[in-house]
């Protein structure tokens, strides 16, 4: 068993044209940069992507917008973005936009091997449309289905030869439940180390979930808003 | 007067307890961290991940791996924690997070709130706000009382696609405090110097005034 790769190139490789994929990540924080890259770099089209944000435009999943290599993407905020703005009310772009809770229980729904959830997120807005609603102890819930992805494509912090993770803060987010839910998992981690050395006490994502894994370079990082205080203030 | 954004969050801040998990929205809700009361120890959520966020960190000392809903860098307190996206609104979902701030475009009578799209011109998404109005138990709402064209944001029904529906508790804006009951807004407080006909005027939505208003202490 070798899940290691030498690059996001060799990775993503049979990534191909119409292929369904997981994006982890929040606005920018925890994305998978290496991946994006390489997918940009191989050009593959009519993707449909699953990420909480469509990242900004010149960063993240927005570059891959740019050079119009998705064909649907499914999202809980969009807000940051202007060229996807654009293409979807040119109607260019498809777009499902779902609540964020259901988002992300969608995916652990598929790592966990469940066909789908009950929610009462949406319940009496336009989300609820065509939805199966069912009552339980007098409240409505709207279901869900588990997604279905080709592909998860992750970031972690720290990641295991056997492809245990171990992401750091708010960049763990949607990655540990994208990284259970794809039929192939690529993990990108900024430090990859043999089988052995992390406790296995503090493993976030099991292997198990994880067929592919490599050693992320040259992270940018971006901060989407920069706020901080002066040392004057309270 | 009517308040300012500030003042606003400083009065929905009279509104936190002891010991409340609070989630508090983009734009005014968040100033409401700002204004909690001394003696008082809430722990804010954030729904990217985080139990216990901390004040904007220092020039310098950014993370860009520690960020809030607003993706603005941020700091921890101690005793806080990170989790996963799906257990963050597994928390909210399950009736743990004691009070919910958020900003709204309209509020109905009934307690409906409208604040993710504008059909053909905005479509920024949800976000966690379906999430967090579907399941809260307290739902403050924070905005202001007319929209830049000096229609009211107090409606009979919202004409904008709602997030979620009976769910508003109570709204605080620059003109006044107001609940919501079954029978429509209530008006609890005016802001200092506010007269009740002003309130009257600006609000759409049916209103009961019952007798005299006390004005708000900030």
């Amino acid at each position: 068993m070798n899940k290691v790769y030498a690059d996001a190139n060799t990775a993503i490789k049979d990534i191909t044209d119409n292929a369904v994929l997981m994006l982890g990540g929040f606005g920018l924080c925890g994305i998978p940069e290496n991946s994006i890259a390489a997918l940009v770099a191989a050009g593959v089209k009519n993707l449909t992507c699953i990420s909480n944000n469509a990242g900004v435009d010149d960063f993240g999943i927005g570059l891959m917008l740019k050079q119009k290599q998705v064909k649907k993407m499914i999202a809980s905020y969009v807000g940051e973005n202007a060229e996807f703005e654009r293409q979807l009310l040119s109607g260019e772009l498809e777009v499902e936009l779902i609540p964020q809770g259901t988002l992300a229980t969608r995916c652990m729904a598929a790592g966990y091997g469940m066909p789908a959830i009950f929610t009462p997120a949406g319940v009496g807005t336009e989300v609820a449309n065509g939805k199966e609603k069912r009552v339980f102890n007098g409240k409505e819930y709207l279901m869900e289905y588990a997604f279905d992805a080709d592909f998860a494509i992750v970031k972690a912090w720290k990641g295991d030869t056997d492809g245990n993770l171990i992401y750091k803060d708010t960049a763990r987010n949607f990655n540990p439940l994208m990284a259970m839910a794809g039929k192939i998992t690529i993990a990108e981690v900024e430090h990859l180390v043999p089988a052995g050395e992390l406790d296995p006490n503090y493993i976030h994502t099991p292997g198990i979930y994880v067929q592919r894994i490599f050693q992320g370079s040259n992270y940018e990082k971006r901060i989407e808003q920069r706020t901080t205080k002066s040392p004057l203030s309270p | 007067m009517a308040l300012t954004k500030e003042q606003i969050a400083q009065r929905i801040a009279q509104e936190l307890k002891d010991g409340y998990y609070v989630n508090l929205g983009i734009g005014i809700p968040t100033l409401v961290a700002n204004y909690i009361p001394a003696g008082i120890n809430v722990v804010l959520q954030s729904e990217n991940g985080l139990l216990g966020m901390g004040p904007f960190p220092f020039e310098g000392e950014e993370d860009p791996d520690l960020i809030n809903a607003g993706k603005q860098t941020i700091t921890t307190v101690a005793g806080s924690s990170f989790f996963d996206s799906a257990m963050s609104f597994g928390m909210i979902r399950a009736g743990k997070v004691d009070l919910t701030v958020l900003g709204a475009m309209e509020v109905s009578d009934a307690g409906d709130i409208a604040n993710w799209k504008i059909p053909g011109k905005m479509v920024k998404g949800m976000g966690g706000a379906m999430d967090l109005v579907a399941s809260a138990k307290n739902i403050i709402v924070a905005m202001m009382h007319t929209n830049p064209k000096g229609e009211s944001k107090l409606l009979p029904q919202c004409t904008l696609p709602l997030t979620g529906k009976r769910c508003v508790k109570k709204i605080v804006t620059e003109l006044a405090v107001l609940e919501v009951t079954e029978n429509g807004f209530k008006l609890l407080e005016r802001a200092p110097g506010v007269a009740t006909e002003e309130i009257i005027s600006k609000t759409a939505g049916k209103l009961i005034v019952d007798g005299e208003v006390p004005e708000m202490k900030l």
